[in-house]
């Protein structure tokens, strides 16, 4: 069976590829620390030794649409090209190609169907900076193959959080249940408090510290009851208008575990939002790689 | 009322690069072309399985032929694609970060809980 080796859930921020590649007067002040907590964290998957990535995110209308959109989605493609071009006009994004893997996108979309989750697919997905700024910060070389998983964070009405949880612990299992001799990491990124559009967009911080450094405590701690006690679909609008990407940390809390406190938790307060970066080992009985 | 032709004026705008110039431009004709000849254009289908039914009422074509994102804010268009939108128009006129923030300040009259976004 495969592995599950590291479980590792971040924020997605789409300036990191600028900021760590201005030099000079482009170059922001808090560019030189932000690459420093990235490298250390990119270390923390470097050191699992993964095979396979499975990539948790969600698409910010860029394929998917209101004519038809799916609420859990997993691409099953040889290939996914990524980034478009109104994230390379604003973010400066590079084109990205990333590899599939067809036969991990096979057996989470059969297995998922017959767990009681009815995922839809796509067998041409071309895949946002929900996936590809995590590939920057903690894969950069690009060459490992991955499933994507997007889910509807985005378009109301969205699943509720119990949902992404019980398709976080869905994962997990598929995951572990694969017949294959592979080493994956189920990685998902999401936000904590975050305005986009709104009054409170581009602040200072975050438009909610409180929330955010609630929700750092939820996740590290891998308190999922207690975070399930709090948020809910209406609640989250209160920390900002974009904050039910939140939802995308609570899967991955899921895939990590009730009670699984993270090995790595690291955070970077900066203008507009909260950085925040986690990694588990799930199998490693206290020996971590 | 459809927040749904609002947000697909918005969303199928700013994907193209030379609509993107247009409406900053001649928001007006845009919107005017746009609604004629888009409006009712499925995306995943060919031109001659159009729908019938789709049109702007007047709130919604006056702002967005007035580039009043405030309004559309006010409207229900889905903040995200207003924003990334409007930063594609007019980012280039500020200083760095200076359109975001006075995008914040013209919407600092709204209160929790923003106008519903749900389609």
């Amino acid at each position: 069976m495969a592995e599950l080796v590291a479980v590792i859930a971040s924020t997605h921020h789409p300036f990191y590829y600028r900021a760590s590649t201005a030099v000079g007067a482009d170059r922001p002040p808090f560019a030189d620390e932000w690459v420093r907590k990235v490298e250390a964290f990119r270390e923390t998957l470097t050191k699992a030794r993964p095979d396979v990535l499975v990539m948790v995110g969600s698409d910010h209308f860029h394929q998917l649409w209101l004519d038809n959109m799916p609420q859990f989605l997993i691409g099953k493609a040889p290939y996914y090209d990524a980034n478009f071009y109104n994230e390379e006009r604003e973010f400066g994004l590079p084109r990205m190609l990333l590899t599939g893997q067809e036969e991990l996108s096979s057996h989470l979309l059969r297995e998922g169907l017959d767990a009681g989750f009815d995922l839809a697919f796509s067998n041409e997905l071309r895949i946002d900076h929900s996936i590809t700024c995590p590939i920057i910060t903690l894969r950069p070389q690009a060459d490992l193959p991955i499933v994507p998983v997007y889910t509807n964070i985005f378009a109301p009405p969205l699943p509720r959080p119990k949902r992404f949880v019980q398709l976080g612990r869905t994962i997990r299992e598929l995951v572990e249940s694969w017949p294959c001799d592979q080493r994956v990491a189920v990685i998902g990124t999401g936000h904590l408090s975050l305005e986009l559009g709104g009054p409170r967009q581009f602040g200072p911080t975050g438009p909610d510290p409180e929330f955010d450094r609630k929700a750092v405590d939820w996740i590290a701690s891998g308190d999922i009851e207690g975070c399930l006690a709090e948020v809910t679909l209406d609640s989250l609008h209160l920390p900002g208008n974009a904050t039910h990407g939140f939802m995308d940390f609570m899967l991955m809390m899921g895939v990590a575990g009730e009670g699984a406190k993270a090995d790595y938790v690291d955070t970077y307060d900066l203008f507009h939002t909260m950085e925040a970066y986690f990694t588990w080992y799930p199998n490693a009985n206290g020996d971590r790689p | 009322m459809s927040k749904y032709l609002l947000n697909k004026f918005l969303f199928t705008v700013d994907r193209d690069a030379d609509l993107v110039e247009r409406y900053r431009e001649d928001p007006r004709g845009t919107v005017t072309a746009w609604e004629a000849e888009h409006a009712n254009r499925i995306l995943g289908c060919h031109s001659c399985e159009s729908s019938t039914w789709l049109r702007f009422d007047d709130v919604e074509r006056e702002a967005l032929a007035t580039h009043d994102y405030p309004k559309l804010f006010e409207l229900g268009a889905h903040p995200f694609l207003t924003l990334t939108l409007f930063i594609a128009m007019f980012e280039r006129d500020y200083e760095p970060l200076g359109f975001q923030l006075e995008y914040a300040r013209r919407l600092a009259h709204m209160r929790l809980p923003y106008p519903d976004i749900a389609t």
